[in-house]
Parts: C-alpha cells; structure tokens; sequence
C-alpha cells in the first residue's frame, strides 16, 4: 500500500466516523434550542372568522380592496390572465353560482342596490387546497388560518384546481415591477408561486386587526374569534342570518354573509 | 447492449437528427419561460392548467398500456406477445419520461422540484402520482433491460426478475388510476368529480396505446429485419377494439348523468365542450373530430374484414390515438376549468412557445423510444439470424 492510498483511507475513515457521529451528538445535546415567543400584544384566537354586512357594504367603494393589496404587495398585472388578487368584488351570481332566480335576484338587487360581494379566501376548516399541496407549502394553523409558504411553493397549481372559491392566484411573472408601491414590512412575491389571502397573520402577530377591516369605514367588515361566545362576531350571527359560499361542499367556509 | 444504439444507418441518424432539432428549440423556448415565467403561456388564473398537465394525462395512459402486452404474456403464456412485449416496455420508458418531463415544464418554480421529496405530503395525490410514475419508469427499464439482455445471451431470464414483472402489472394499474385521482377528488370542479375518471382513464389508455404499438410495430418491421407477426398485431386490435368500444361507453355515460341530472355544475362543461357556452366555442370542433374519429375508427375495428386488413387497421390506429388525444390530451384538462367555480367563461389558447415546449417533450420521448427500439431490435435481428 503506498503513502498516498493510505493517506486517503485514514482520512475517509476520520470523515466517515465523523458522519456518523452527528446522531448520537444530536441525542446526548440537550435542547436549547431558542424558541420564537409570540408578542403579548398578538392578537389571538380559537378560530378565526369574518362576517361581511352586505348591507353596510357600498356599491363604488374599494376601500378594503385597496388598503389589503397596498399592505400585501399584491401586484396590479391589469389584465385577467395574469392577475394576482387577495380581495375582490364578484356579482351575488358568481359568488354564489346555482342560487339564482328571478325572484331571488329581485330580492337581492332590492336590498342590496346592485349586488357585488366581497369575495376572499375562505379559510374553510377543511380546505381542500391543503388537502391537495403535495409540499405543505399551504396548511391551515391551530386557529384556522390558511396560511402559504412562498419559500416552498414549486407552482403546481394543484391548490388553485383544488380550491372551489377562485380564491388563488399564482404569479404567472414577475410581480415586482407591477407593485406601485412597496411596503416593506411584508414580503414581495416572486414569479412562480401561489398566493392568496392571510387574514393578515402578520398583522394579527403585531395586535392589529386585517387590514381590510380596518379600511371599512362603514363596518361592513368585521373578524373575530368564532368560539368566543361574547364577540361581536358571534353577536352578529346570533342577531342575522347568514349565508356562505358553497358550503354543501363540506369545506366549511368561515367567511359569512349577511345578505 | 447500448453500443447497439451507437450504429445504424442514414435513416436512424437522421430521424434522431430530426428529434434533436425539435429538442433544441423546446430547450430555448424553456429557457425563456423559466426566465419569463408562466406567463408566457396560455395558461391564466382561471385556467390555471393546460397543455402541459393534458399532454401527462394523455401520456401515462399510453404508459400504463404496455400492460396489455404484459398481462397476456406473463400471466397467460400468451406466446405470440412473446416478442412485442418489450415493445410494450420500452414505450412505457419513453411515455412516463415525457410524463415527468411535462410535470417539470408545467412548474412555476421547477428548482424547488425536490420539495415533494424533502416534505413528503400522502395527503397529495400529487405525491403518490410521483411516487407510483417514477417507480413504474425504474420497474420498466429494469425489465425491459434485463429480459432483452437475457434474450442477447440466449438464456432464460433471472429468477429475480419474475416477480417484477409480475408488480408490473397492478403497478400499471396504480399509474393511471391515481392519475385520475388527482382530479376526481377536487370539489368545485364538476367536470372532474365522477367516480368513472380512473376506469375512464383506463379503457382509454388500453385503446391509445396498444393502438400506437400497433403502429409502431408497423413501422419497425417496415425498416427493420424484425417482425412481431402477424397474430401479435391482430390479437392486439382485439384489445384495442373492446377498450375503444368500453371507453366511448363510459364517455356516453357521462354524457347521460350530465345531461339527464341537468345539474348545472356538470353539465355546463360538457355543453362548452360539445356545443360551446354563451359563445364560447373553442373545443366544439375539436370535439366533434373527436367524435368522428372515434365512431370512424369504432367501425373499421368492428368489422372483422377492415381489422384484418392491416392497411384499414392502421388507419383506425391513427384514428383511435388521434382521437383519444382529443379527448384526453386537448378537452379533459382545460374544460375543467370553463365554466370556473365563479361561472366565469375564460377560454384557453396554448402560445407558440407553449407549443414548442411541448413538440420538445413529445420529441426528447420519440428520441428515447427511437434509441431504445433500435437496441431491441438489433438484438432480435442478431439472436434471429
């Protein structure tokens, strides 16, 4: 055996035990492993979910639209083929496909002077996008946000199949250059990867309510912890009957309106 | 055995040429879209999928039929599949490549590819879809490969490999059948929610590609010393001939649930596909061709004289694949996204680049199939003579 050959295997060997060791290093270290603590401002809750009055909710106003996409970053594309939205106005018959009627649509048109619905992710209980996302780049949080990963997402779209709302967009190009203005608190998307609603978890972290509920001047909007029996949302479901999209499709949508 | 595909003559350099070509300008016009993104494609927010995910669906049926030869063969001693079944294996291996290959071109962000694997999801039919495609690839080379080299050295094949072949066969199976998973359990998409999606899969799949090995076999015996005889090639028609007749039976009993529940969620899609909606009628001609071909070429397998005939039986070959690409490659995809879950009507149109993308894959497949069919036969030429 020459110099160079054993040279080589005594330091393959060295390596190799070295390999092996990480395990055993990982089982004897103790876990002081530091942990993320949440902001005792944070607002927290059960289960998360919005009512929207469609009858407080103005015809030409996009104030919620507006601030959610400002705070978001989300890209104006100005064409649907492209186009990246997290909240967005949908005609009562598109938002609700199948209930259409002669009668139903006068009732509507009668209460409601027009009838665009603001429409968003629905964060169901049982989302079918998760459900479906081969990465768990989407899932769903203890208290019922569905949450995205843009650092994980590899763009199969099998989410945007799988959701029933339209509520995804994937970023078909950059969407930087059609931000106009950048808010640097959150993060910009790159091309490639889905996204949707967050029922601004990031806000939420900080104590503050979704953005688009605080843009509500007329408080058409509001969120809160649907298994706190004394919120306001509870209030309004015990006070109002509400509807939800789809919901024989037993994703259980936590979006209700009063129509 | 490779060193087989190192020789051969003008023809077989200059369809590779060919191929290559082809290759080429796919690879550039992926370059552009990895740079540019999807959106450089026909695909939208609505149709949010499109030539790339139809042409995989199309494909892993053509793949799951090299069972058809397989079955026979090694389940039933069916000796006269005995020399097409590589055939069979070898289309497989090029069909569940340009499988893969289309799923890669279909990402939007095709370099974090390996998080399916680095975050295992058996939530995601997407998941298993990869598992049971890159296991039945793996089951069919190693197959094929061994059986062929056994043939070369004129002995029996390993032990070993028997009950490969024998997994082979549900595996098949597997492919297609989660392959329709992937749409028949999305709710919100009435097209696709049908319980008959995997056995529709199936019988198109056992028509479609025992239909091109058909036709493929023509072909080789045409430029080639090698013949898988005549009885191969007629009992094949036969498996061809019932699983068209059961495939346009399952897309009439679609057609009936449709359109006698009158539910508008199902219906809708089928009127955009076959009459087209508030306008809309993009696939209606498409459709129609379908329909066409398929009853064309229904008739020229029926009729005993027009199958045996091998110049009618390759044209109702033609008509079979071209047809269940209609159905499959081009309408099931992208119809079941218009009508959208919001009734939207958006139609889809694939781009150029999408299109060269796709002759790419379809080529880099015709490559692989072309180099691995000429190793299997100028074995069967050397062992033959």
């Amino acid at each position: 055996m020459d110099n160079s050959k054993r040279t080589f295997l005594k330091v393959a060997g060295i390596s190799l035990l070295g390999i092996g060791s990480k395990p055993l290093q990982k089982a004897l270290a103790v876990n002081e492993e530091p942990k993320i603590l949440p902001s005792p401002d944070a607002l927290t809750g059960k289960r998360w979910a919005m009512i929207i009055d469609m009858k407080k909710c103005k015809e030409d106003c996009q104030d919620c639209l507006k601030a959610c996409h400002q705070v978001h970053n989300v890209p104006d594309l100005g064409n649907p083929k492209d186009e990246v939205k997290w909240i967005w106005k949908e005609p009562y018959e598109k938002a609700f496909p199948g209930d259409e009627t002669v009668y139903m649509q006068e009732y509507i048109d009668q209460t409601l002077k027009g009838s665009q619905f603001i429409t968003l992710c629905n964060h169901c209980d049982n989302p079918p996008c998760v459900r479906v996302c081969p990465t768990k780049a989407t899932w769903k949080r203890e208290d019922g946000i569905v949450m995205m990963d843009y650092h994980r997402c590899i763009g199969c779209r099998f989410c945007m199949a799988g959701c029933p709302y339209g509520s995804r967009s994937l970023n078909w190009r950059d969407p930087r250059p059609f931000i106009k203005e950048i808010n640097k608190e959150f993060p910009t998307r790159e091309r490639g990867v889905v996204e949707k609603c967050n029922f601004c978890s990031e806000r939420l972290a900080k104590g503050l309510i979704p953005a688009c509920v605080e843009a509500c001047k007329e408080k058409a909007l509001v969120f809160g912890d649907l298994e706190d029996a004394n919120s306001e949302l509870r209030g309004l479901l015990r006070a109002h009957h509400t509807i939800r999209r789809k919901p024989q499709l037993g994703t259980m949508p936590q979006i209700y309106y009063i129509a | 055995m490779l060193e087989k595909a190192l020789t051969g003559s003008k023809k077989y350099w200059a369809l590779l040429s060919l191929l290559g070509g082809i290759i080429v300008v796919g690879f550039f016009c992926y370059l552009k879209q990895l740079s540019f993104g999807l959106g450089i494609t026909g695909m939208s927010r609505d149709v949010s999928w499109g030539l790339y995910i139809a042409q995989f669906t199309f494909l892993v049926g053509v793949a799951a039929s090299a069972v058809m030869v397989v079955l026979p063969y090694y389940l039933h001693h069916y000796k006269l599949f005995g020399r097409i079944t590589i055939l069979g294996e070898f289309l497989a291996v090029a069909s569940v490549t340009m499988c893969l290959s289309f799923i890669i071109a279909d990402l939007g962000r095709p370099d974090r590819a390996f998080n399916v694997l680095l975050y295992p999801t058996p939530s995601s039919i997407l998941f298993w879809d990869m598992v049971v495609l890159n296991g039945y690839l793996v089951l069919n080379i190693v197959i094929g490969w061994t059986v062929l080299a056994a043939e070369r050295a004129d002995v029996p094949p390993p032990k070993w490999v028997k009950p490969l072949i024998y997994l082979s066969i549900p595996w098949a199976v597997s492919i297609h059948t989660v392959t329709a998973f992937i749409y028949a359990g999305l709710p919100g998409r009435g097209f696709w929610l049908t319980a008959i999606m995997a056995p529709r899969f199936l019988a198109s799949a056992f028509a479609s590609g025992p239909a091109l090995l058909i036709l493929l076999g023509f072909i080789v015996r045409k430029f080639s010393k090698f013949d898988p005889g005549k009885e191969a090639f007629q009992t094949l028609a036969k498996i061809v001939t019932y699983a068209m007749l059961i495939s346009i039976f399952f897309v009439l009993m679609e057609l009936f649930t449709a359109f006698y529940s009158q539910i508008p969620e199902h219906m809708s899609h089928f009127q955009y596909l076959f009459f087209g909606l508030h306008g809309h009628t993009k696939l209606v001609p498409w459709m129609w061709s379908f329909v066409i071909l398929a009853v064309g070429a229904t008739f020229l397998l029926i009729n005993p004289n027009t199958r045996k005939n091998e110049k009618t039986l390759a044209l109702a070959c033609v008509a079979v694949f071209v047809s269940l690409w209609i159905e499959k490659g081009l309408g099931l995809v992208v119809t079941g996204f218009i009508p959208s879950p919001l009734e939207e009507i958006t139609e889809y149109t694939p781009t150029a680049p999408e299109v060269l993308i796709t002759l790419g894959i379809w080529a880099i497949g015709f490559s692989i199939l072309t180099v691995l069919y000429k190793i299997a036969v100028s074995i069967k030429e050397e062992v033959g003579s």
